[in-house]
């Protein structure tokens, strides 16, 4: 097993009750939030912790579009598809990414550079189309834009 | 009560002292979407300016006031003055402004307006609220936002925060609901149901253990009202709990955020620890004998959380998946305990009704739907922002008036999210309140309003509407889980032009099938985008179908990127961003375009327009 993922997974357990499913989400985002994915043993580790099945876990864990299965990279790329962004222009963003990095939603380039995927609604609809990086919004997005701010990423 | 006499007292006088502050102080408008257009740019700026300069002035951040058209806000007040509002600012500006504007030089820069409480005109300046998005509006949920710092409870208290919590320890819980009944407040989170009955039925309820949730998930995709609310004014929401909790008896109460919100929860959080600090949340609030505590749940993104007991689910760390009621939350909710839900424009409304009296709030609205409502008001609108208008306000005023409308020519105005309907320009005199929506086969939803100009393809947001409504189905209910995907299939073949005109029928008779088969709200609701369109839409689908023709040349498959030879310059702009290598030609001459190779991405048209000599040779039909 992955000591360091081990580690960071059992700190984050102590500050929980065992045997407490109702604190999954919390756990699970906590361990995200720390190892930026899910690894399978991180769950194993929960699953010990609350007494809960590995199924069980993975069966909350994939119903909700936040949970991440794969190793990130280095950046995150959030394409805006809410109602505002969609009648801006977010999938000409989307469609023109995807044949630029050559991935998929939920995919992370070759080179481990970028991770991709679409998120529902980020509240900045006055805005549209918005893209986010990492943790930075950017606003009125065009594909031409998009592609300018991507090429400043290291 | 001595004790929130002594605390109102030092608010007011901070919040006085602000005012009449012997330096300059600069407020900057810090929301989500004010940072998203640079706020914390000028935020860099204004510090890295006074430093420079040696100038002494105060700086404060602020929510967003809400219109989002006129981003990043500055306002400076000077000594003597009101606040003076500049819009969109820049680096460059902002030092213009520290500089000149505060030196009291002769400048271009003329404010936009002043934020004086008197609305006439002081030194040649309107007020603020006059300008033509603001001064339609009716504030009461929105009052704070954009005006005080929302990272501290003073500002809150000086401006009569927690005056309607202490008025709801003194009548009591049943005054309260008595009070809430009288205001005609109704579920601002969409379905409209009677506050006051909703808290009743809690309260009758049999358990000794009960609570409130405030629903926060704010799903629908378009909307933003409760993050900027939460963002501007979070002390509104606590205090609207706090009398909720009160008037149900719960000691314990969750708020079910969006994990996208990132700076709510972190200002709700702030918003906590002060209110607690103070006596107003915690043990024996305010000395009443009542105690109530906050807890925060982050929820990890599935629209159906919005559901009650989806939502419900989720805080019990399982998958939000709904269940069939009765038994309704209010009696068997949360852990099986009696749970009243309500969603955060209605909590945040609670304190203003207390304050000023549910005959009050009564006076706005209409008949049956009383009271203001917020928008977002977003797509294909001049001026787009969050507003808060009295029910009733037809649409028409709400987009030309307040938005602007559109640059285009106006086709729709789609209502209430994923859940909602599309309308067309015969409803813009419609009356906006629960019923004369839910009659036009729309619903008032919790309050996105996105304008769709010529450049919208109707079909294609029917389309965009069930693939959102499909993927989020939670899958439990075979009418949604299925019903929605197959109305996804058609639609998307209706978009590459293979659509036939008896599919028309077969999708009127899906939708009605989901719409009544389905467990919970979003599978009765998701067939809405569909039946309206083809409702007031159906000459577009006939195109589609018909000619394989989009007229608003959305869908991809039926459109081909095209050079007009005689506008093009040969500016090589479009050769050198596709990339495909689609276009091609040499320097000063018209360029080709291999439709072959075109793979639809957009890069060359957008070019064109904003980069290239030509501006308009290359076109989308």
């Amino acid at each position: 097993m992955d000591v360091k993922i081990a580690n960071t997974t059992q700190s984050i357990l102590n500050k929980f009750p065992q045997k407490d499913k109702s604190n999954l989400i919390q756990i699970l985002q906590a361990v995200q939030e720390k190892d930026s994915f899910l690894s399978p043993e991180a769950i194993g580790r929960i699953s010990e912790h609350l007494r809960v099945s590995r199924s069980y876990i993975f069966g909350v864990a994939t119903f909700y579009s936040q949970f991440k299965f794969n190793p990130p990279g280095r950046h995150s790329i959030r394409i805006c598809l809410g109602t505002a962004c969609h009648v801006q222009g977010g999938d000409f963003l989307l469609n023109a990414i995807k044949s630029e990095l050559d991935i998929s939603t939920g995919e992370t380039t070759e080179d481990g550079k970028f991770d991709l995927d679409r998120v529902a609604c980020l509240g900045c609809c006055a805005l549209a189309p918005v893209v986010k990086i990492d943790n930075t919004i950017h606003s009125r997005m065009s594909v031409i834009k998009l592609k300018e701010i991507l090429d400043g990423y290291e | 009560m001595n004790n929130f006499e002594t605390i109102q007292k030092k608010a007011i006088n901070e919040w006085q002292s602000l005012q009449e502050n012997p330096e300059p102080v600069i407020y900057i408008g810090m929301g989500s979407c004010g940072i998203a257009s640079g706020a914390d740019r000028i935020w860099k700026q204004v510090h890295e300016t006074i430093s420079k300069e040696k100038i002494k002035a105060k700086v404060l951040k602020v929510g967003c006031i809400g219109p989002c058209y006129l981003e990043p806000l500055l306002d400076i007040q000077k000594p003597g003055f009101p606040r003076f509002s500049f819009n969109n600012v820049d680096e460059q500006k902002t030092i213009r402004l520290l500089t000149e504007f505060l030196n009291g030089e002769e400048s271009k820069l003329k404010p936009l307006g002043h934020l004086d409480s008197q609305r006439k005109e002081i030194d040649g300046i309107k007020s603020f609220w006059d300008q033509p998005m603001l001064k339609n509006q009716e504030r009461i949920v929105l009052r704070n936002c954009g005006i005080i710092d929302p990272e501290n409870i003073n500002h809150y208290i000086a401006r009569d925060g927690f005056k309607g919590l202490l008025k709801a320890l003194n009548i009591g819980p049943e005054g309260i609901i008595d009070e809430i009944k009288k205001s005609g407040l109704r579920g601002r989170g969409g379905a409209g149901f009677p506050t006051g009955l909703k808290w009743q039925f809690c309260r009758e309820a049999k358990g000794k253990l009960k609570y409130l949730i405030c629903n926060a998930d704010e799903g629908d995709p378009g909307a933003f009202m409760n993050r900027s609310l939460m963002e501007g004014d979070p002390f509104a929401l606590l205090e609207g709990m706090v009398i909720a909790a009160y008037a149900i008896g719960a000691n314990t109460g969750y708020i079910y955020i969006r994990a996208e919100y990132p700076l709510a929860i972190e200002r709700l959080k702030i918003a906590i620890t002060q209110m607690n600090d103070l006596g107003f949340l915690g043990k024996n609030i305010l000395n009443s004998g009542f105690s109530f505590e906050i807890r925060l749940k982050e929820g990890a993104g599935a629209f159906v959380c919005g559901e009650e007991t989806a939502l419900i689910a989720s805080i019990e760390g399982q998958r939000g998946m709904p269940r069939s009621r009765p038994p309704f939350p209010a009696t068997s909710g949360l852990n099986g305990n009696p749970t009243n839900i309500n969603n955060v424009e209605t909590l945040a409304t609670v304190p203003n009704i207390l304050r000023e009296g549910g005959n009050w709030y009564a006076g706005f609205g209409t008949k049956t739907s009383k009271g203001t409502k917020t928008f977002a008001l977003v797509g294909k609108v001049r001026r787009a922002g969050l507003i808060e208008v009295p029910m009733g306000t037809t649409l028409r005023k709400i987009i030309f008036d307040i938005g602007g409308g559109p640059i285009k020519p106006f086709k729709a105005v789609q209502t209430g999210g994923p859940s909602g309907g599309c309308l067309s320009e015969e409803f813009l005199d419609l009356p906006v309140d629960y019923e004369s929506l839910t009659q036009a086969g729309s619903i008032m939803g919790s309050g996105g309003l996105i304008v769709m100009d010529e450049h919208t393809c109707m079909v294609d947001v029917a389309k965009y509407f069930l693939k959102f409504t499909s993927q989020e189905s939670c899958g439990k209910c075979v009418p949604c889980r299925i019903g929605t995907t197959r109305i996804l299939e058609i639609l998307e073949k209706i978009t590459q032009g293979k659509g036939e005109i008896k599919d028309l029928e077969i999708l009127e008779n899906l939708a009605h099938t989901v719409k009544n088969g389905s467990l919970c709200g979003l599978g009765q609701t998701a067939p809405n985008p569909v039946l309206t369109t083809i409702k007031y839409f159906k000459e577009e689908y006939l195109e589609h179908i018909e000619n394989n023709r989009c007229p608003a040349a959305v869908c991809r498959d039926l459109v081909e990127y095209r050079v007009i030879k005689e506008k093009c310059t040969g500016c090589q702009r479009c050769v050198n961003v596709c990339p495909t290598g689609a276009i091609t030609g040499p320097r000063s001459e018209p360029h080709n375009l291999d439709l072959s190779k075109c793979i639809k991405c957009r890069a060359c048209y957008e070019i064109c327009r904003f980069d290239a000599i030509a501006g308009d040779a290359i076109v989308i039909e």
